[in-house]
């Protein structure tokens, strides 16, 4: 089977998990469902990582460096914000 | 060449690279099922953090990578704007953060696809699947990072939030878009020469600002759950580019994502997608109000925070919906403090929030536990419709079209057929709003001249600030 045709398979299967999954998520989750989701799509920065550290031209390296800049910004960003929207829902007043 | 690996372990490695991704892609999925309940999302979404921390470290055993001076520079100046914003942006700011950070995703991702083009010796034997996802990676990446941007600046106001259109709009958009499509078929027939990756990223830029920008404020919600899709197709086809799983994966859960929220909203607003994205919806907001200019000169009834206070606080139930507004005016922690007093007299107080209520998905729920209303006293529209009818008092703060009675009555309305919250049902309705005009899809709302309702007009943090002091009084 040709590389193409595996990488459609897996990503076919891919969005069947993905739709399952995110349907169950209810509405009150929403925000941080599409930032932690925002951050999940920052996994690019694994194929930035191996542009930018590839010793050849310059212009290749510099354009890594930014998509390392853009990626890590997307991922750590969103993991963070995620993180501290999802610590402030409570089911009861425990604050006071 | 080598990296900081012995020469013996090297052979192990490119099966440890697959086996973490493997890892990684459970967490992910995991991490991200744990998001179906608010007492497990948080760890969720941690788990999807070490996820993404594996696959990073692991990758960097790639034997391809041999200097680290970028990477660590890359990663700190990265994790420091992420940090230092993630950690000051507001609540009610939400909605453009995750646009902004979207349009990172994006950029990275179509960036990505140029490097990999660029680093290849000779691009001539870059197979033409190879080529066509190069293509379309820079395509949707560089889509998601201006469009996104301009999503960014209606939400924040810099650019305008009413939709900015001219004539043969669609027209250009679509010569465009075919011009786009035309450079990645010449580049699959003259992979070497790579100004056809130029033009393409060039005008794919352009492009989504041009897609964006027809788009009301009122429909971000819709848009940036959509970017949000983009982001993550990008991720996946420049996971195609590399050959490489754990983007593929990745790209297709957020991918999924993106598309179930943006179907979510449409849903919730009557409206199709097509409609959405080139309806240049709330463009005319005299037209559209065109319900006869009679509507004006109804009277509408005033109560001010002490009429307010007298109503609420002798009341059994009173459902709270939050729009828009409530977070322009920063009021979360000020009706959390009025629910607060309510309560303390014995009234039952619920939140009654519609699907399109605020700039993004969930958007009020997130305002609103951040004022430590506890999760389960919030109500989606299915939940609490059926409750309006045993309701004493409903307080609308900053929320128009989604209570407007018209969606359900009135055939003429743009609205008509749109699922609302049915507050009109309740006993009394007390909205506040700043005034009479209409709302952002400038629709005029006949709930604001119903006999039922009382009008409280004024900045809603200023409003309610009186109405709790006006309720301690009593």
């Amino acid at each position: 089977m040709s590389s193409l045709l595996f990488n459609i398979y897996i990503f076919v299967l891919a969005s069947f998990v993905g739709f399952e999954v995110i349907s169950k998520v209810p509405t009150t989750l929403h925000t941080p469902l599409m930032s932690g989701s925002n951050a999940i799509s920052g996994i690019t920065i694994v194929g930035a990582l191996v542009i930018a550290g590839e010793a050849s031209g310059t212009l290749s390296t510099v354009i890594g460096l930014f998509a390392i800049i853009f990626a890590t910004i997307n991922v750590v960003g969103g993991f963070v914000v995620t993180d501290r929207m999802l610590q402030m829902f409570k089911k009861k007043d425990d604050q006071k | 060449m080598s990296n900081f690996l012995p020469e013996s372990l090297q052979v192990f490695v490119p099966d440890t690279v697959q086996i973490v991704y493997i890892i990684a892609i459970t967490l992910f999925i995991y991490g991200l099922k744990k998001l179906s309940s608010p007492a497990t999302a948080r760890n969720g979404n941690l788990l999807a953090a070490l996820g993404m921390f594996l696959g990073v470290i692991v990758t960097l055993l790639d034997r391809q990578i041999v200097s680290f001076e970028y990477i660590i520079v890359g990663i700190i100046v990265g994790s420091l704007i992420g940090v230092v914003s993630a950690r000051k942006v507001k609540m009610t700011a939400m909605p453009e953060m995750v646009a902004i950070f979207n349009g990172f995703g994006g950029a990275a991702s179509a960036l990505v696809a140029v490097g990999e083009y660029m680093r290849t010796v000779n691009p001539a034997t870059l197979a033409i699947n190879d080529l066509v996802t190069l293509g379309l990676s820079v395509l949707v990446g560089a889509v998601t990072f201006t469009g996104s941007f301009i999503a960014f600046g209606k939400l924040r106001g810099f650019v305008a939030g009413k939709p900015i259109v001219y004539a043969g709009q669609k027209i250009v958009s679509g010569i465009i878009g075919l011009i786009i499509l035309g450079s990645v078929v010449m580049l699959v027939i003259e992979p070497a020469s790579i100004n056809y990756l130029w033009i393409n990223a060039a005008l794919s830029l352009i492009l989504g600002i041009l897609l964006v920008i027809p788009i009301g404020g009122a429909d971000m919600p819709v848009v940036i759950a959509l970017l949000n899709s983009y982001s993550g197709i990008a991720a996946m086809l420049t996971g195609f580019v590399l050959n490489n799983n754990l983007l593929i994966v990745s790209g297709a859960l957020v991918g999924a994502s993106g598309i179930i929220l943006s179907n979510i909203m449409c849903q919730a607003m009557n409206r199709s997608l097509g409609n959405v994205l080139f309806g240049a919806f709330g463009s005319d907001g005299t037209a559209i109000a065109s319900g006869g200019d009679a509507d004006y000169d109804k009277s509408v009834r005033e109560a001010k925070a002490d009429d307010v206070a007298v109503m609420t606080a002798y009341a059994q139930r009173v459902v709270v919906v939050p729009g828009y507004g409530l977070a322009v005016a920063q009021a979360q922690h000020v009706i959390r403090e009025v629910a607060n007093l309510l309560e303390e007299k014995g009234v039952d107080v619920k939140y009654g929030i519609h699907p399109v209520a605020g700039r993004m998905p969930g958007h009020m729920n997130v305002l609103l536990a951040e004022a430590n209303v506890p999760y389960p006293q919030l109500y989606d529209m299915d939940d609490i419709n059926p409750e309006f009818e045993r309701t004493d008092v409903v307080l609308v703060i900053g929320a128009n079209d989604v209570v407007n009675p018209a969606a359900r009555t009135n055939p003429g309305s743009p609205i008509y057929g749109m699922p609302i919250l049915n507050v009109d049902e309740a006993k009394t309705v007390v909205v506040l709003k700043r005034s009479l005009n209409p709302g952002f899809a400038g629709i005029d709302n006949e709930l604001f001249y119903k006999d039922n309702t009382y009008m409280f007009f004024g900045d809603a943090k200023k409003s309610l600030t009186a109405l709790a002091s006006a309720i301690k009084e009593l």
